[in-house]
Order: structure tokens, then sequence, then C-alpha cells
């Protein structure tokens, strides 16, 4: 599984769609599996299946009828579409749901039977286009388990994503992309050593000590220490957790009491700033076809 | 609290994916004939879900025959009765031509959803998704012809053509409503809403079937209008099936109009799928 990492217009989808040969390229070629995405579009179009930002099955049709419909255009006929999609519906944890229209769905339910549209027929390359924006935790838990029982059932996924965990959970490698470029690429492991090894928030107790303690964290951690809008906490990128346990003892030393100090992942726009020097922009979700 | 924990909520099941994933066959891929009826067996899906979709096919023919029939029939024709005898196969044209214009905004809504994305990213033969949304349409047209023809009946219209006749005029029809179709789900590929695709189709629809002989004889008209009315596709559709229908020898306006719809067919069907590819 390939992860490609960026924020919002930084030209994930508009890659997708041009892979997936929904859109042609401006300029330049690409191949997939092989296969030129212009001149062997169904070449392509065969081998490869899409599940797009947005659940794209038909809502007024029922879960059932949805994949049925996909099945008999695979060329599965009659009753082996039927089996198909109950087969599907079974597996998805859907069956309850089968005869419900789509758009009476959950949002959990809704990348589910989107999901199970896309495998129908078993791809050899799955383009997943965010598949757990929008999703709350538990049904992206859920998301995220089917994705991993694809993959360890030997499908190739290509994943985009706006999260940084996202990736981490479930990319064997990661590109991260910014204004339509690739500008790193690496493993998960590989990426956070590139930005440091995390991020460490400390809030003290008394939010008047929050200066001194300031003064100490850059004083031991050697690094540059931000004052975070809760007028209690502060923010550092640390590269390892042996200066934190010294910084930890060094508050401690200078009496300054503390509600919470947390070493955390780096985040994506801790990522983007080591990487590009500019924090990743929040484009229009409108650009982000044309970007 | 503890009934939602405890509450079996169903799961999917990591080896029910893996074996579905293991169990797919890679069926031979179906033909465009194949494909296409399995699109408009999704328009029929989509008539069952929302029926309300059908309130236009029903309600617009009974206004229209209703209102032009006691608006006009008196002043032109003397009586009603003899009027709805010349009028009621030209509203019948009338009232399909004004529903194919839902054909582009139901396409734009459907491109909006993202649905068109899924369609145009399986290996079918490319028309097939639009060929069957006009295939469905037909459906919604031949109903409308249907009701028409009915209130027609009842206000006293005597088709001379019979049963034969009157099919073969609704045939024609459909036939012209196809290819009609066409000009608007280019409109929607060109188009970004589904607002400005009804309000073009409403700039190309109005002249066509006012400026034609649906409602009177043309030859009152000033010589500019008759060059239009003429020339209109619609009127030799109108006449065609009013030979049909009347039970008179049919001249050279059925061909005149399946030359027309093959023509229809043939440019916008290209531009059509011309826009297609890209189709945002």
């Amino acid at each position: 599984m390939h992860g490609f990492l960026g924020p919002n217009g930084a030209g994930k989808t508009t890659t997708i769609r041009v892979l997936a040969t929904l859109l042609s390229p401006d300029g330049g070629s690409a191949q997939v599996l092989g296969r030129d995405v212009v001149s062997q579009a169904n070449e392509v179009r065969r081998r490869v299946s899409l599940t797009g930002q947005f659940a794209s099955v038909d809502e007024d049709l029922t879960g059932r009828e949805n994949l049925r419909l996909l099945g008999r255009l695979y060329g599965y006929r009659g009753q082996r579409a039927t089996r198909r999609a109950d087969e599907l519906l079974e597996a998805f944890g859907l069956t309850e749901a089968a005869n419900r229209q789509v758009k009476k769905y959950s949002g959990g339910m809704r990348r589910r039977i989107d999901i199970a549209a896309s495998i129908v027929v078993t791809p050899e390359l799955l383009f997943l286009d965010e598949p757990t924006t929008g999703l709350d935790p538990r049904s992206r838990n859920e998301v995220w388990d089917i994705v991993r029982a694809m993959v360890a059932g030997g499908t190739t996924v290509l994943l985009t994503t706006q999260y940084l965990d996202e990736a981490d959970q479930l990319a064997d490698r990661i590109s991260v992309i910014d204004h339509g470029k690739v500008i790193a690429e690496g493993t998960p492991g590989q990426l956070k050593a590139s930005v440091g090894s995390g991020a460490l928030t400390v809030r003290v107790l008394d939010p008047a000590q929050r200066p001194a303690a300031r003064a100490v964290l850059e004083r031991v951690l050697g690094v540059e220490v931000r004052e975070e809008a809760d007028p209690s906490a502060l923010a550092a990128s640390v590269d390892s957790t042996g200066p934190v346990t010294r910084a930890l003892t060094a508050l401690e030393a200078e009496e300054i009491a503390l509600a919470q100090l947390a070493l955390g992942q780096p985040t994506l726009d801790e990522v983007f700033l080591a990487l590009t020097g500019h924090v990743a922009e929040e484009q229009d979700a409108d650009e982000e076809g044309t970007a | 609290m503890t009934i939602e924990a405890t509450r079996p909520r169903p799961q999917p099941e990591v080896a029910a994916i893996r074996s579905a994933l293991g169990s797919s066959e890679r069926p031979p891929a179906p033909g465009p004939l194949s494909t296409s009826l399995t699109f408009g067996w999704r328009a029929l899906l989509k008539i069952k879900h929302v029926p309300e979709q059908l309130f236009d096919v029903t309600v617009f023919p009974v206004m229209f025959t209703l209102l032009f029939t006691f608006l006009f029939g008196g002043a032109l024709a003397g009586s009603t009765t003899d009027y709805v005898q010349f009028l009621l196969p030209g509203i019948m044209v009338q009232g399909v031509i004004m529903i194919t214009m839902y054909t582009g905004t139901t396409l734009r809504t459907d491109i909006e959803k993202g649905v068109f994305d899924r369609f145009r990213s399986l290996p079918v033969w490319r028309p097939s998704a639009l060929v069957g949304m006009l295939l469905g349409d037909a459906v919604r047209f031949t109903i409308s012809a249907v009701v028409t023809s009915a209130l027609g009946l009842l206000l006293g219209w005597r088709p001379a053509g019979g049963v034969t006749g009157v099919v073969l005029g609704v045939l024609l029809i459909l036939v012209f409503a196809f290819s009609l179709g066409w000009i608007w789900t280019f409109l929607s590929l060109v188009l970004r809403t589904s607002a400005s695709v009804m309000g073009v189709s409403m700039l190309v629809i109005t002249p066509l079937t006012f400026g034609s002989n649906i409602f009177v004889d043309p030859s009152t008209m000033p010589g500019w209008l008759q060059a239009f009315v003429s020339v209109n596709p619609v009127s030799h559709l109108v006449t065609a099936v009013r030979d049909l229908m009347g039970g008179v020898p049919v001249g050279s306006h059925v061909v005149l109009t399946l030359v027309w719809a093959a023509g229809l067919v043939a440019v916008f069907g290209s531009l059509t799928m011309w826009r297609y590819r890209d189709a945002r």
C-alpha cells in the first residue's frame, strides 16, 4: 500500500483522477500497471477500481441494487450478480441495510458500500481517495480494518489522505505532495525521522509560570518553543525523546508544576513545515480539482 | 449508554472480506447492448424508488392538453372537438419534448454526486451509461404519450389511423425524443449547474415547440416565421405523427424526421462523448 499525503489543494485528487482515467493529463503521460492512461484507457479501467472522496454509488438505489448493477456491468449474469452482491453485503456487515436506499445510510455505512462497490471484481490496483474524511473515529477504524484486510488479501492500494496518522497506520510507503509535486517519499519511519520524533506539548498548572517554563524548555531542548493559544500551553518539535526526560527534571527543579506533558506524533502541519518551510495552506475544495 | 455498548453492531468481517476478494471471478466483458440495458434498468429502479419523477410526465400533458384545447379550440377551429383532432398529435409531441429536458438536469445531478465518476471508471462501452439513461426515459415518454392519448379520447379525439397509427406515431416520437436527448446530455456536460442546464434547455425548447405547426396551420404566419417553421424538425415530426395517427398516407415528413434524428445523434452524440472523457 502506497500513501499520497498532502493538504487540500495539493493535487492528490487530480493525480488519482488522471490515473483512474477520469481526467486527461494537461501534459506529460502516465502509465498504470504498464498501460498508458490515455491511449490504453480501457485496459487500465479493466484493472483498477476507484473509491472516490464522496460515496459514488447511486443514493436513490438500495445497497443491494447498487452492487447488482455494478456486478452486471462487469459481466455477471442475473443470479450470479445477485449472489455476488449478497456476498459483499455480508462481508461488509451491510446485510440488514441491503434493501434500504443508500441515501438513508450513515456515513460509515456509505463508505463501506462504496468500498464494496469497488471490489465487485477484485481490482489489481485500488485507488482509495480520502476514505475516512468526515467519518467518526469508530467508523474510521472500521474502514481501516477493511483496508488492512484487502491489503492482506493481496490487493495493491493507492491511498490519498490528509491525515499523517492514517498514512502511518496503513501505508508501507508515503509520498508527500504539495502544489502538485512530490516533495518527499519514504517509509512512514523515514518521513517522521526527517521531521523529528514528535511534537511535545506541555501544559503548566499556573499560566503565570508559562514564560519561565518556556525558558527552561528552550535551554534544555535547544529548540524553539512556541506559545499556544491556550494560555497555559507550550509546544515544540523534538528530535529524540532523551532531552524530554531531562526537561521534565529541569522543570521540576524550577518548581514549575505541570498539568500535562505529552509527546505525540508530528502533525501533518509539522511535516509540511519541516519539508517545505511553509505551513499547509488550506484551499477551497473547489480548487483541488484544478490544481 | 450500556445498551449502546452491549448491542451487537453489524461489523465488517475481515475474514469474509478476504474470502469475498478471493472468490471474485472475472466474467467476460458484457457487450454494448447488455450494458446499455443494464443502465436502463437503473433508470427504472430510480423511478421505482422516486415515483415523484413521474409527476411531470402525467401532469404536464394533462395541463397542456386541457389548456390549449379550451384556450384556442373555439377561436381557431370553431369547436374544441374539431380543434382536438388537429391539436392532439402535436400536443403529444410537445409534452414529450418538454420532458426530455429533464434528462440533462438528471445527468448533471448524477455527475455532481460522483455517480458518473464510478460509471466512467468501468471497462464498459462508453456511451452505454447515457444510452441507458435515455432508454429509461423512453418509459417516461411513453407514459406521457399514453396519458395524452387517453385524455384526448375523453375530449373527443378520434384518430382515423386506429391503434396501429397511434402506436406508430408514438414510436416516431420516441425515436426523435431519444435523439433530442443528446443535446441535453451535451449541455449538461458543458454547463456547470442544473439550473443553467434548465435555463438553456428552455431557450432551445421554446422556439422549437411554439415555432412549429403544433398549434396552428402556418399559412397565416409572416414569411420569416413560415421559413423557420418549415425547417423546424419538430414541424416534420408533428406532420408525420398527424399523418400516421390520422390514417392518411405518410409523405416525406417521416423520412425527414428520421434524418433529423440521425443527424442529432451523430452531432450531439459525438459532442457528448467528446466532453464525457473529462466530465466533471
